[in-house]
């Protein structure tokens, strides 16, 4: 497996290979999704669309609707107005979402179309909306794409209408699975606080088989509660990369406050949500959340055995493996090699909103780990980094299982995209919930290999 | 419920008329009564139609190129084109010499924003550079996106300059994604170069072994050639090459060689396959390894062609083994299938083929059709001097190759080629149409709505097709079978996978899952009855 990857190192400057990330509208397009009653609308040539919607019905084995302009060769070249006009009026007329949000693609951006004047200039019946953000390919990631989306959301719907702010908090939950987000639900119900999650595609990309299909799911933030946004009191965007820029433009337009936190995974991190919280708004926390807090501290306790001192290597999206690395540091464990392949800074993504690699080292020096670290990277550059300095356990999306098939690694699928199992999209990581399944996978994946490897006469009962 | 033309009409009805008057276009019932019937395909995407076409990047480098494992191939261009054609189609690949099989890296010049502006060529030659350094592949392509295109890097020089500089074949594809309408440019794209830059490039002049022959557009998704190969060489045939599942340059060089070319996927090779004949005087021979009886068939067809009686009794005996072994198994699946409907509508070719394994089962195929298969496809390839070529096509290049010198050879005479034409589909495809029942309808570029539509209508018991509705269709309790990615089994070809097939078709109508879609809260009354028999069974 992978036998070509040579264990020397070289800088390599014109390109990637085995990337660790991808473009921008396959992002742009999870969010739109994450709007109920929303159609997807991809503004390219439609090769574009297809790869987009069929990686993500792959992650999350559930249908992702989405149309598309569908470039031609002349479009391409004199501009896709026509094109995304005669979309914009087949698709309400044929498939009636309340709102399309399109997105655009390499090509459409290189040529320039300038989709505010061709939305305008549109027919969209009454009573429908149609939002749009600028998703060039060519910059950053598909985390990048998520958060241009999100902020396409405040941009075109978010309003301040009354005079006083409401009880109620915003959360941008990143570029996370819906179970994660059905999981920030039930904390914030529990702590009594009333909360537009957005965008939120639970009860979208894991809606019940019924026996009917239904293109519209009943999951998605309302528009309502979209255009409500610009009342609430605070917004918490959770993950700086994906979530930032929506809720920074949320402060500007709407004068809402916004607050930048970590995904909540892990201890830490689930922590510093809650104080938020309770921080803006009076509420204690509830004897329900302190239970779970103290079941996940109880099992960190009664498992540091399996993973204390343990040489993890992690790639993923930027959000999560922050959040990751300080899980993995709070468990004892040495993250010696973390990676995303999304830009760490600048570009698109703007300096403001940090860099992943000096707040990955910041974690790691605070815990004494010694460890490489690299942003806009790739998995060839990760696989060549355990050839040279192996590790225990690697954690990261799907083809991450090359690598450990090739060097014989334990391996815990987390992220995006998981193609190779099911289910992972319905269960949180995040929250002191998501904390102990994510102990469960460790250790588990831990431990039976410590029984493949075990010889017969050390081989354990009770471990 | 049959579908007729006052239902197609209706369910027309509902489109704006612009897009009913193209649609009712690639729509047919089939009646066999009229002379000919004609199918519009081949022609642009509705904008705004939700249809299942991917681009002509997709057909170049995902579906020709990918599968050739001794070479390395570049995408140049931002990272979703490479990554989205990493691992997801299923063309297995082994090779006797590991560290010189690339199939499952993926090679991206990343394109950024300055790369845009400033133009991406010397990145693309940087990229060229460091690849040779640390794979040393036998050839190198180059495989355009959209936006190369507009900004105008010139990959045939950066390739021209980089061969020069490397001394391995780099060749470059200008299969950007808008070009032509769908997948079916990139495949023309592919084949164009494929001919001009690899193919007859190796050095041999004899095959190296009796009946060679080459299998073109066949991919080796989960293993299908492997099986093919299987039991063709088996019978004594020597496969030259593979065209391209688990391919390799190396092979693809001396394709030359072949006395005669097996043509599975009509529409991604059909280009390559007349080219060959043209240059080498080598005929194809359209086959199908889908199902056993068009196995058997393609199997005797080939005998037939090599017209020598002791590779026609071992063509026999491997039949008869092979059906002895298979028959039985595939009698118990086909319990469970018979008198079951189907809908079958895959890329370019399956489409076809899956039809008659569906019926060795005893499924109807009611609906069938291609997402950007041409008009030969449907029609065959007689109505090919009646094809227009329109705007949005006539820019893929079509090249012309002549005899060549050396190696032209007829390998049939003129008068037992013409004899052979009457028996055999000797470079000639017949079309999927001729095969269809009356009643039964044809679609062109399926797209959602009539997705939803054709079901309410028809109702099949099985919908074969792709990922991006096998869900859907699952969703409304009707299975769905995946033809393209074969929902991660295989192979479904030759006698082996014919088996395999009715095996993943029955599990599909027999998992108990189906079972539990209601709640008994919904089909049971709400209240208990009081009538008790015998007094109270907790008691």
């Amino acid at each position: 497996m992978l036998n070509c990857t040579p264990k020397e190192l070289k800088e390599r400057t014109g390109g990637v290979i085995n990337p660790a990330k991808t473009c921008q509208p396959l992002g742009a397009m999870y969010a739109a999704l994450g709007i109920h009653g929303c159609l997807p609308h991809s503004h390219g040539s439609q090769g574009c669309c297809s790869y987009h919607r069929m990686h993500l019905t792959r992650h999350f084995r559930e249908p992702i609707m989405a149309s598309t302009s569908s470039f031609t060769e002349g479009a391409s070249v004199f501009g896709g107005g026509a094109n995304l006009k005669t979309a914009i009026k087949n698709v309400f007329t044929i498939y009636n979402p309340e709102i399309m949000a399109v997105h655009t693609t390499c090509l459409s951006e290189t040529i320039g179309d300038d989709l505010p004047t061709i939305i305008r200039t549109a027919e969209i019946p009454e009573g429908k909306v149609v939002i749009h953000a600028n998703t060039p390919s060519y910059q950053g990631s598909h985390i990048t794409g998520f958060s241009n989306m999100t902020k396409g959301m405040v941009n075109y719907l978010a309003e301040a209408t009354t005079e006083t702010k409401k009880e109620q908090v915003n959360i941008i939950p990143g570029f996370v699975n819906p179970g994660d987000m059905r999981e920030i639900k039930r904390i914030l119900k529990i702590m009594g606080i009333k909360t537009i999650l957005f965008p939120d595609t639970s009860g979208v990309v894991d809606s019940p088989m019924t026996g009917e299909y239904a293109m519209y799911p009943r999951g998605g933030t309302q528009l309502k509660d979209l255009v409500d946004t610009g009342n609430s009191k605070l917004t918490v965007a959770l993950g700086s990369y994906a979530s930032a820029d929506a809720a920074n433009q949320l402060e500007r337009k709407c004068q809402v406050p916004a607050v930048v936190l970590r995904t909540p995974i892990g201890v830490k991190a689930t922590d510093q949500l809650l104080m938020t919280l309770i921080n803006k708004f009076t509420v204690d926390i509830p004897v329900e959340l302190e239970e779970e807090r103290g079941q996940l501290v109880d099992i960190m306790t009664d498992t540091h055995f399996h993973f204390h001192g343990k040489k993890v290597a992690i790639f993923g999206d930027p959000d999560i493996m922050l959040a990751m690395t300080e899980f993995v540091l709070s468990l004892g464990m040495k993250p010696i090699h973390v990676l995303t392949g999304t830009p760490g800074s600048g570009g698109a993504l703007g300096t403001a909103l940090g860099n992943f690699e000096k707040e990955i080292q910041e974690l790691l020096q605070e815990a004494g780990v010694p460890g490489k670290v690299k942003a806009g990277g790739d998995l060839f550059d990760l696989h060549q980094w355990i050839k040279n300095e192996p590790v225990d356990l690697l954690i990261g999306n799907t083809y991450g299982k090359y690598i450990a098939r090739a060097e014989d690694i334990p391996f815990v699928r987390l992220g995006f995209p998981i193609l190779d199992r099911s289910v992972h999209s319905y269960l949180p990581v995040v929250s002191y919930k998501g904390a102990m399944r994510l102990i469960e996978m460790i250790s588990n994946a831990l431990l039976d290999r410590a029984d493949r490897d075990a010889k017969d006469e050390d081989f354990e009962l009770v471990m | 419920m049959a579908i007729n033309e006052k239902k197609l009409e209706e369910l027309l009805n509902q489109y704006p008329t612009k897009v009913k008057r193209n649609r009712k276009k690639h729509l047919i019932i089939k009646d066999s009564s009229l002379a000919h019937q004609e199918i519009e395909a081949n022609t642009r995407t509705i904008p705004g139609i939700i249809t299942n076409r991917g681009c002509a990047f997709a057909g170049c480098k995902g579906v020709v190129l990918g599968p050739l494992k001794d070479m390395v191939h570049i995408v140049h261009g931002p990272i979703g084109c490479a990554y989205y054609t990493w691992g997801t189609r299923r063309n297995k690949a082994k090779s006797d010499d590991p560290t010189k099989n690339f199939i499952n890296y993926c090679v991206s010049s990343d394109m950024q924003e300055s790369d845009i502006v400033f133009g991406g060529e010397k990145k693309l030659a940087r990229l060229i550079d460091e690849v040779m350094d640390i794979f040393q592949p036998n050839a190198i392509t180059i495989s355009a996106t959209c936006p190369v295109g507009l900004i105008g890097d010139d990959l045939q020089a950066v390739a021209k300059a980089a061969q020069e500089k490397h001394g391995v074949e780099i060749m470059a594809f200008n299969c950007e994604g808008y070009k032509g309408v769908s997948q079916s440019a990139g495949h023309h794209i592919a084949n164009n170069i494929l001919m001009e830059r690899v193919i007859g490039q190796g050095d041999w002049e004899e095959a190296p072994g009796k009946y060679p022959i080459n299998i073109l557009g066949e991919y080796n998704i989960g293993g299908d050639s492997w099986e093919v190969e299987r039991i063709l060489e088996e019978i004594g045939y020597t496969v030259v090459s593979v065209m391209t599942g688990d391919g390799s340059y190396e092979e693809l060089k001396n394709a030359h060689v072949a006395e005669l070319n097996l043509v599975q996927c009509h529409r991604s090779i059909n280009y390559i396959a007349e080219m060959l004949e043209t240059k080498y005087g080598t005929p194809w021979l359209k086959v199908n390894f889908i199902g056993v009886q068009s196995t058997i068939e393609t199997l005797r067809n080939m005998a037939l062609y090599f017209n020598d009686p002791a590779l026609t009794q071992k063509t026999e005996e491997v039949i008869a083994k092979e059906l002895a072994r298979t028959e039985p198994i595939i009698e118990q699946y086909k319990k469970i299938c018979e008198g079951k409907t189907a809908f079958c509508f895959v890329g370019g070719s399956r489409g076809h083929h899956y039809q008659g394994l569906f019926a060795e089962l005893g499924i109807e195929t009611v609906l069938a059709g291609y997402e950007f298969a041409h008009r030969d496809d449907y029609e065959g390839r007689d109505i090919i001097p009646e094809i227009k070529l329109d705007a949005d096509t006539k820019n893929i290049p079509e090249i012309h190759v002549s005899p060549d010198e050396r190696r032209f050879r007829l390998k049939l005479s003129p008068e037992r080629l013409a004899e052979m034409k009457k028996k055999i589909p000797l470079s000639n495809y017949q079309g999927m149409n001729i095969e269809m029942k009356d009643g039964t309808i044809i679609v062109d570029d399926l797209n959602h709505f009539e997705t939803e539509e054709f079901i309410k209508l028809l109702q099949p018991d099985i919908f074969s097709s792709g990922i991006k509705d096998k869900y859907v269709v699952q969703k409304m309790g009707i299975p769905s079978k995946q033809l393209h990615s074969y929902d991660y089994s295989g192979p479904y070809a030759g006698f082996n996978g014919a088996v395999k097939f009715a095996e993943d078709i029955a599990m599909s109508f027999a998992t108990p899952t189906w079972n539990f879609i209601t709640p008994p809260w919904k089909n049971k009354p709400l209240l208990e009855g009081t009538i008790v028999e015998g007094g109270c069974s907790v008691c």
